[in-house]
């Protein structure tokens, strides 16, 4: 039923599964189908050279030892094993913990988890940009504090988080820092050495690779990181991660990383270009326009913007095929608009108004410009619907108004 | 969020936007939600001898309010004032086949067609003393 032309401009949710990485996981996903813990037959040798070259491939990525990797089911996954795993084995040193409120709800929830078992969690603030200050982080570390959990890039507003001076901080203090490098991984420079990281979570499907496949990064020296595991069974991935290896999907992951290496500066400008070319037409055709985020240091390929005075929902109505998302309360399942926003400090008349556009690998700049055509004609009609809109052009403050809230 | 053919169609040829002139005797005006809520409707009736002889909404929120007011102004015009309070939200609702996620955006028409019909009869009752500038009357 679709007869509208589909651009997809929502990177940060997932990524198209690059060709080159599928032709790689084929052999996994017909003949190949060994067990990788099969030590007895060549079926099982094969998957595990396979997954061996993968895991090596990704710790090369970031600077650290194939046995540092511990292969999951995504991000997800890696974030509830590093923080629930590193609070549970530490428990002895105390029950304290320190993150920020614009984290993934996959750092947010088992932090949650943990707080309603008696663990005591520091929300660190963030600024305007939704960035934090590290002298507050640094005061917030006490003799009990397990557990610094910072993410690297924020994946409604692209924010970047300076995680080197944060894991100089830790590593000073004697905490352990995990990163959810979730958005960054094949991206950013990230070295756990230099960055002082010991654990740290990435995903298959947000760099051109599978759905369903994930890694964490423990550190074994300078500390020596260990995990309580939260899933049990046949002791896989060093009793760490029980359970068959996802083979295909972990092939398939160390192709991605490959890919996004080979020419990560230049793929990293082009769509840095891509995305600024957006931003560049909303902003100079419309007006009462924000852009949310840091604007030095954030994602090369997020922009999200708030179209002032038009709900998101409804635009998002009026660019049919054009595939974004809205920190809008009305498109999610939660009643309240964008939590990241909120934190920031960005008022909810705006965050109801956000748009996320995430460039890609494949992103064209005839899709660019066809986007930003779609989306300034779709807002100029809204604006057009909009009693905020002729309120602002009659000079009226809005913060004025008594509204009738329900 | 899949929509209604009828949300969609009122979304894409909205009837009625616009703004009458919220200050003359025979205009009554209605402005609720509140933008941090997502959702504000003005909605306009224009009287003329009993019968509402025009209707006009301008609506920040989700294509299901702008629907929900757009087809609130369709059902007000050539309607007798003294009728206009019987137009139900879950009429709105039923014939714009709304989801339960988005009642409230037919709850939000209705109030928006009382406040309305209140101004209206408030500048009727007690007429040439235009109390001005108030957006948002309360009720
Ligand atoms: C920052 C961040 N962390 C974690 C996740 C969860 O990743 P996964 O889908 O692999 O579980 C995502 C993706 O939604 C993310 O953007």
């Amino acid at each position: 039923m679709v007869d509208h032309r589909l651009v997809y401009l929502d990177s940060q949710a997932t990524t198209k599964l690059d060709p080159r990485v599928l032709d790689t996981m084929m052999p996994f996903l017909t003949e190949d189908y060994g067990n990788a813990a099969s030590r007895s037959h060549d079926f099982g040798w094969v998957a595990e050279k396979a997954v061996d070259h993968a895991r090596e491939t990704l710790a090369a990525g970031l600077g650290a030892k194939g046995r540092e990797i511990v292969f999951t089911s995504g991000a997800t996954e890696s974030n509830n094993l590093a923080i629930l795993g590193a609070a549970r084995m530490y428990q002895g040193k105390g029950k304290h913990l320190i993150s920020a409120p614009t984290e993934h709800k996959a750092v947010i929830d088992p932090l949650k988890r943990l707080e309603s078992e008696g663990w005591e969690i520091t929300w660190l603030d963030v600024d305007a940009q939704g960035r934090i200050d590290l002298d507050q982080l640094r005061s917030a570390i006490r003799p009990d504090t397990v557990l610094v959990s910072l993410m690297h890039g924020n994946n409604e507003i692209g924010t970047l988080h300076p995680i080197a001076e944060i894991g100089a901080i830790c590593r000073e203090a004697g905490v352990l820092f995990h990163t959810d490098a979730t958005q960054t991984f094949g991206k950013e420079e990230i070295n756990v050495e230099a960055m002082h990281i010991d654990l740290l979570s990435a995903s298959g499907h947000k760099m051109y690779g599978p759905k369903g496949v994930g890694l964490l990064y423990v550190r074994r020296r300078n500390p020596r990181v260990r995990l309580e595991p939260i899933q049990f069974g046949g002791g896989h991935e060093r009793g760490m991660r029980s359970g068959t290896l996802n083979v295909p999907g972990i092939v398939g992951f160390g192709r991605a990383l490959e890919l996004c290496l080979e020419n990560r500066a230049e793929e990293q400008a082009r769509m840095a270009a891509l995305r600024d070319r957006l931003q560049q037409r909303l902003e100079s055709e419309l007006d009462f326009v924000q852009v949310n985020g840091d604007q030095e240091h954030r994602l090369a390929v997020n922009l999200n913007i708030s179209f002032a005075y038009i709900e998101g929902e409804s635009l998002i109505m009026g660019i049919p095929g054009i595939a974004v998302s809205s920190g809008s309360a009305c498109t999610s399942a939660s009643l309240e608009p964008s939590y990241v926003l909120r934190a920031m400090g960005v008022g909810d008349d705006l965050a109801h108004s956000s748009i996320r556009f995430g460039v890609s690998r494949f992103t064209t700049e005839d899709e660019i410009d066809y986007a930003a055509d779609r989306v300034i004609a779709a807002v100029r009609r809204l604006r057009e619907m909009s009693p905020l809109y002729e309120m602002a052009l009659e000079g009226i403050d809005l913060n004025s108004v008594q509204w009738q809230g329900h | 969020m899949v929509y209604s053919e009828k949300v969609i169609d009122h979304y894409e040829n909205p009837r009625n936007v616009g703004s009458l002139d919220k200050d003359a005797e025979n205009v009554g005006t209605g402005v609720v939600g509140a933008p941090e809520c997502g959702d504000v409707m003005k909605l306009q009736i224009q009287v003329e001898d009993g019968v509402i002889t025009d209707a006009k909404f301008k609506t920040f929120g989700c294509g299901s309010a702008i629907a929900s007011s757009s087809l609130a102004t369709e059902w007000l015009k050539g309607r007798k004032i003294d009728d206009a309070g019987t137009i139900k939200n879950s009429d709105i609702a039923e014939e714009l086949a709304l989801p339960p996620v988005k009642i409230h955006c037919s709850v939000l028409a209705e109030d928006a067609i009382r406040q309305a019909i209140a101004d209206f009869q408030s500048k009727q009752a007690q007429p040439a003393e235009a109390p001005a500038s108030e957006e948002a009357p309360a009720s």
